[in-house]
């Protein structure tokens, strides 16, 4: 890296050259992915709904006790459960895009951002089907959806930047050995509940020091926050978590794109 | 054209690993390497377990020129390509490359399954670097060249490898590339389409640097004006097609007649010999073999296994000789029987006979490679459908 001139020239003209074919790659992913499963679109959601409904009957049963909550625990766990699922989306895409695309990698010479783009362009779709669930279902559940909501958009993108970084960053070793595809659910299942998705934030203790550092916490709770109406109350935490994010991000495309070569020639012949 | 340099190739060597752990832990060290902005692959020394798959490969390509690369598979072609269409960065020298490349390492590289044949058009051609309008422009002419217009809105699952590659080769001559690198893409079409992708290549010869890698001898003589054999990675001659390949047949002969290579297996085998070691025969005559074979003790139910392959290594012929064809059984001693075949049913050219005796059981009890070496030799017209079974006239006992 003796020349960032021209490494940010480089980067940021594939950056350009690699729009169009991101999106014919996020259409024909997307097409493909509905046009094979009876379900179709309705994968987006099955999953964060049957969460919702699981924890919903817990917390209901009294089976588990929660916490107070500034809303409806219903509301708090359907909304914390899909912006996570949004989150896990984001983080799974680059290493799923990638190890997808080997044979285009070892055969076809294009720009690789393309691959990362078409990625963030299929979790936003799937964000939007969610988001259209949630913005149908909320005013039922008796929300008020506030002019705040025009700030949900910010929440959204940040959701998705976090998860992209995180997820480039273990794309590199991710390619070359399996086990980081294999455990990363194992990760993020783990993290969810460090993080307020399902159980409020705890006012004491250990697990209230884990929830505060927790940077994925202010993440959630502004989007949430902003989703329903309500004041956002980790502001500072959120702006500089993004802040961070976004320099994380730069670095892990760097090391994206020197690794590829690397990867490309261990992955295939 | 004029005689520009498009591709310029300076002391390019490509290491590889023969070990896939260790593959992937060199993978993460020269990850490290790159990010601290060390060359990667560390100072150019081989690790344990790697070997050069490029070594120290020079050349140049002017505009209008083509340049064929043979050799036997893994002799480091497509390793070589690979570097050429930037895949893979080299491990020491320098590629230089002027204008727009256009490599068919291997056709239908990203077609989606489930995508029809319209939609997949789009999306490779946009790998290749074509923008929306270009393929809008020149997607009849795709179709057109491809010759499945009746298929091209059915899904690409349902094509045949054949129809894959009519639909590959077409998107990547399209965009009419600067410099044209072909990796065996023509082995799969038929001949009617294999003779319309030559003339395409013609066509693109005349404006355009091309990179031909085959192991149809026949099409590299035709195509190319110069041809580099590589052998191990290494370039082992370069000249005039007629001459290199000439050299490449004489040589694998010559690695036949001396390469007597018998791995006896089994310690009842005191000799298995093939002869003659080398014969010429025209195609569709009658040629006989003698099988030798001295043993220690009595073995029942043998079989003789044979299978031809040609000089690139492609299995093409085979036959199995057991108790349908002669008593099968083995005296202490010497047992020698003769072979007759009715013909052999290939294209002129060389290839070498690998004789295996198996037991009973399956069990291998020798094995003779490159023991006997045969060229066949008549009008050049191919008859066969690869791989095919040898026709046995008879066979006789001799002891």
């Amino acid at each position: 890296m003796a020349r960032p001139g021209k490494l940010a020239r480089a980067m940021f003209h594939d950056l350009l050259a690699s729009r169009e074919l991101a999106w014919r790659l996020a259409v024909r992913d997307i097409s493909a992915q509905y046009r094979q499963a009876f379900l179709g679109i309705l994968w987006a959601f099955i999953l964060p709904l049957a969460n919702t409904v699981t924890w919903i009957f817990l917390s209901g049963a009294g089976i588990v006790s929660m916490g107070e909550t500034a809303l409806p625990y219903p509301v708090y766990v359907f909304s914390g459960s899909m912006l996570w699922a949004i989150l896990m989306d984001a983080v799974n895409a680059p290493l799923n895009q990638t190890t997808a695309a080997k044979s285009m990698l070892a055969k076809l010479n294009f720009p690789r951002e393309s691959l990362v783009i078409s990625g963030i362009y299929q979790t936003l779709f799937n964000a939007g089907i969610k988001i259209i669930l949630l913005l149908f279902v909320l005013p039922f559940m008796g929300i008020d959806l506030g002019w705040r909501l025009l700030l949900f958009p910010i929440g959204l993108i940040s959701l998705v930047m976090v998860g992209t970084a995180i997820g480039l960053l273990l794309t590199p070793m991710g390619v070359l050995y399996t086990d980081i595809g294999k455990g990363l659910p194992l990760l993020m299942q783990f993290l969810m509940y460090l993080t307020p998705v399902i159980f409020p934030m705890p006012k004491t203790g250990i697990a209230a020091a884990i929830y505060t550092l927790n940077p994925l916490t202010p993440l959630i709770l502004t989007a949430r926050d902003w989703l329903t109406g309500l004041p956002a109350e980790y502001l500072s935490g959120f702006i500089i978590v993004n802040v961070l994010a976004i320099i994380l991000l730069i670095a892990v495309w760097i090391l994206f794109r020197l690794a590829l070569p690397i990867l490309i020639e261990r992955m295939s012949s | 054209m004029s005689d520009e340099t498009l591709i310029k190739v300076e002391g390019v060597s490509k290491k590889f690993c023969r070990d896939l752990k260790k593959s992937l832990w060199y993978g993460m060290k020269d990850l490290g390497n790159e990010l601290f902005g060390r060359r990667h692959s560390g100072n150019g020394a081989l690790r344990p377990d790697e070997f050069w798959a490029v070594d120290d490969v020079s050349f140049e390509l002017k505009r209008g020129e083509c340049l064929g690369l043979i050799g036997r598979n893994g002799a480091g072609k497509t390793t070589l390509l690979r570097m050429l269409n930037g895949l893979i960065k080299p491990d020491k020298g320098r590629i230089e490359m002027r204008g727009r490349v256009g490599a068919l390492i291997a056709l239908g590289a990203g077609f989606n399954p489930i995508l029809t044949g319209r939609e997949n058009i789009y999306v490779n051609a946009s790998a290749l670097g074509m923008t929306k309008r270009e393929t809008d422009e020149k997607i009849e002419e795709i179709i057109d060249f491809s010759e499945i217009p009746q298929f091209i809105d059915a899904p690409v699952q349902s094509y045949s490898s054949g129809m894959q590659v009519r639909l590959g080769f077409s998107i990547a001559t399209a965009i009419k590339p600067d410099i044209l690198l072909l990796d065996e893409v023509l082995a799969v079409g038929d001949v009617a389409f294999r003779t319309k992708c030559y003339r395409r290549v013609d066509e693109l010869r005349e404006l355009s640097a091309v990179i031909f890698v085959s192991h149809d001898m026949g099409s590299i003589a035709r195509v190319s004006g110069t041809v580099m054999r590589l052998d191990s990675g290494v370039v082992a001659s370069k000249g005039i097609p007629d001459k290199i390949i000439g050299e490449m047949e004489t040589g694998l002969r010559h690695q036949h007649a001396h390469g007597r290579n018998v791995n006896q297996c089994d310690d009842r085998i005191k000799k298995f010999n093939i002869s003659p070691p080398f014969f010429e025969v025209a195609q569709r005559n009658e040629f006989r073999i003698q099988v030798n074979i001295e043993t220690r003790t009595p073995i029942d139910g043998i079989q003789i296994w044979i299978s031809i392959q040609d000089f690139a290594g492609n299995h093409v012929a085979e036959c199995v000789l057991d108790q349908r064809s002669f008593n099968n059984v083995l005296i202490t001693g010497e047992n020698l029987w003769e072979v007759v075949f009715d013909m052999l049913p290939l294209r002129v050219g060389e290839y070498s006979w690998q004789v295996t005796l198996v037991d009973l059981c399956g069990r291998i009890l020798a094995v003779s490679r490159n023991e006997v070496h045969v060229s066949v030799v008549g009008t050049g017209i191919s008859a066969h459908v690869a791989p095919c079974t040898l026709p046995i006239k008879n066979i006789t006992a001799l002891f």
